[in-house]
């Protein structure tokens, strides 16, 4: 997406050309989760039909919802901190956006190629925190206070477990370069055979698990959802927001949700790559220039999957406490993960 | 001419930042609200992060969001806001004696800028501007687990230490 195209477009070009595919990679994946899953899946799941007007089988649906939320009154409220108000949106979408910058989607189709493309991950989506911490804060409302002071908590508390579940994989794959992670995973191979790489689910299996319900917390998807229990707090820290606004929050979750699947698909599932022996491939400048298309497909793809498991698990288990979901993260997560750690590292110098 | 040589895009970049630096540390200080000041802090934080990204010390920049925005600031309107932090202005936000604190902050300022000049005034971070690579990760790890082991072991005992006390303030009994 720009590298390939870096030689000859001019720089406005090539920044316009990164809006837009940022834009396609954020939007995408929300319709796609938002439609696909909370509305029909989760429907059929509760034996009903889920949207059935607007278009075959309800498809224009999101248009219609998108059109209903523009049309509505943009409240806030009177003793609310209104600069801050309309400002915490943003910065939760903001952070989102900050995220898709490092997925890589094909050799060439890459937004940034950070040297620490991880940690950066790691770092922007902390970001979100504080948007929904001053979201909270600003509505001046005791429940949206006290959801986004749960939201605080939970999200520091998981934060922890994802970012020692990810470090077995950089450890594994000995760099914390994104691009390196997708070779590392698709030249690697399985007791000498390398007709399937070596993907890390396989070895960072423990790893894998972690992330996921670290993710799962962080956008506080069910059983983590207690920052936004509709029978405790109403809605938590989004009560207040109306009309476009609460929008932003919509879009903002599942978009997020969209590119945690990414970045775990290129962590855990080798990313956009196919095992490399299969085209006799042996590094990133070798492999043809035809992944740029494929590589994005199979990480839409790899991304469907892994957000169904999100929307599968949200739609299936009851509410957490909030002592259960403390102690869940600190007792249990972040000791395994640690052990994780240590024994990543012992084999990775012991073999 | 100076003026091309000071005209490249790093130090208008640099310019700017600076610039929204300078405006967020003054309202921390004058601005009549807890959160909002802990907010303007933020830039100020996000900005000394976009400043080492022009240095294109990439490490460094991430850790200072993850470090300060992610966490300390985090961890700051946490406290606030379970504490004391009330919409609107506030009228008794102000020390009384915050006109000592101006010859501190120059004297501070002066200390710092004269050991900075005389400890790293001739050496140049980049020879040739425009072939600014990023140090990678390795090296900066090599760094710290070889000739700086000491300091970053000590480091870690001073952060172990406080995390036991605060521990030990935080129990009820």
């Amino acid at each position: 997406m720009s590298a390939l195209l870096a030689a000859d477009l001019p720089y406005w070009v090539q920044s316009l050309l990164r809006v837009l595919g940022g834009v396609v990679a954020v939007l995408l994946p929300a319709g796609a989760i938002v439609y696909l899953f909370l509305f029909k899946m989760m429907s059929f799941m509760q034996s009903r039909l889920g949207p059935m007007e607007a278009g075959p089988y309800g498809s224009m649906q999101l248009f219609a919802e998108v059109g209903k939320w523009l049309q509505k009154e943009d409240i806030t409220p009177e003793r609310a901190d209104r600069v801050i108000f309309k400002i915490a949106p943003l910065v939760v979408l903001a952070s989102t956006f900050l995220l898709v910058a490092v997925v890589p989607f094909g050799p060439d189709a890459w937004f940034t190629n950070f040297e620490a493309g991880v940690f950066y991950m790691l770092a922007v989506s902390s970001v979100s925190v504080l948007g929904i911490l001053i979201a909270g804060w600003s509505s001046a409302n005791k429940y949206s206070l006290l959801g986004g002071l749960r939201a605080a908590g939970q999200l520091i508390a998981y934060e922890l477990p994802m970012v020692l579940a990810v470090i077995g994989v950089i450890i594994q794959a000995g760099t914390m370069n994104l691009q390196g992670i997708v070779m590392a995973q698709n030249t690697g191979e399985i007791f000498g055979w390398n007709g399937l790489g070596n993907p890390y689910i396989l070895t960072q299996f423990t790893g894998f698990i972690i992330f996921m319900i670290a993710v799962q917390a962080e956008l506080t998807q069910t059983p983590f959802d207690m920052p936004i229990a509709e029978s405790e707090l109403v809605s938590g820290y989004m009560t207040e927001y109306s009309g476009f606004r609460f929008l932003t929050f919509f879009i903002a979750e599942f978009a997020t949700a969209g590119v945690f699947s990414f970045i775990a698909s290129v962590l855990f599932l080798g990313g956009w790559g196919v095992p490399f022996a299969w085209f006799g491939w042996t590094d990133i400048d070798s492999v043809d220039n035809w992944m740029n298309v494929v590589g994005p497909l199979i990480m839409f793809g790899k991304m469907m999957l892994l957000s169904f498991v999100i929307m599968w698990v949200r739609f299936s288990y009851p509410r957490f406490r909030e002592d259960q979901l403390q102690r869940f993260a600190w007792k249990v997560l972040v000791p395994i993960s640690l052990v994780n750690i240590m024994v990543t590292a012992i084999l990775k110098v012991a073999l | 001419m100076i003026a091309t040589d000071l005209l490249v895009a790093q130090n208008v970049g640099f310019g700017i930042i600076s610039l929204l630096m300078i405006i967020g540390a003054v309202r921390v200080v004058t601005v009549n609200n807890v959160v909002h000041a802990a907010l303007w802090l933020v830039i100020v934080l996000s900005g000394a992060a976009a400043q080492y990204l022009l240095l294109s010390a990439e490490f460094v920049a991430i850790t200072q969001v993850l470090v300060y925005v992610g966490a300390v600031m985090v961890l700051f309107l946490f406290g606030t806001m379970l504490t004391r932090a009330r919409i609107g202005a506030e009228s008794d936000l102000n020390n009384k004696n915050w006109i000592l604190g101006i010859p501190v902050a120059i004297l501070t300022l002066g200390v710092m800028a004269y050991v900075i000049v005389d400890g790293f005034g001739s050496e140049r971070l980049i020879e040739n501007p425009g072939d600014t690579q990023p140090i990678p990760i390795q090296v900066i790890s090599d760094d710290i687990f070889g000739p700086y082991l000491l300091p970053f072991w000590a480091l870690s005992f001073v952060l172990l230490v406080a995390v036991i006390g605060a521990i030990v303030l935080a129990r009820k009994d």
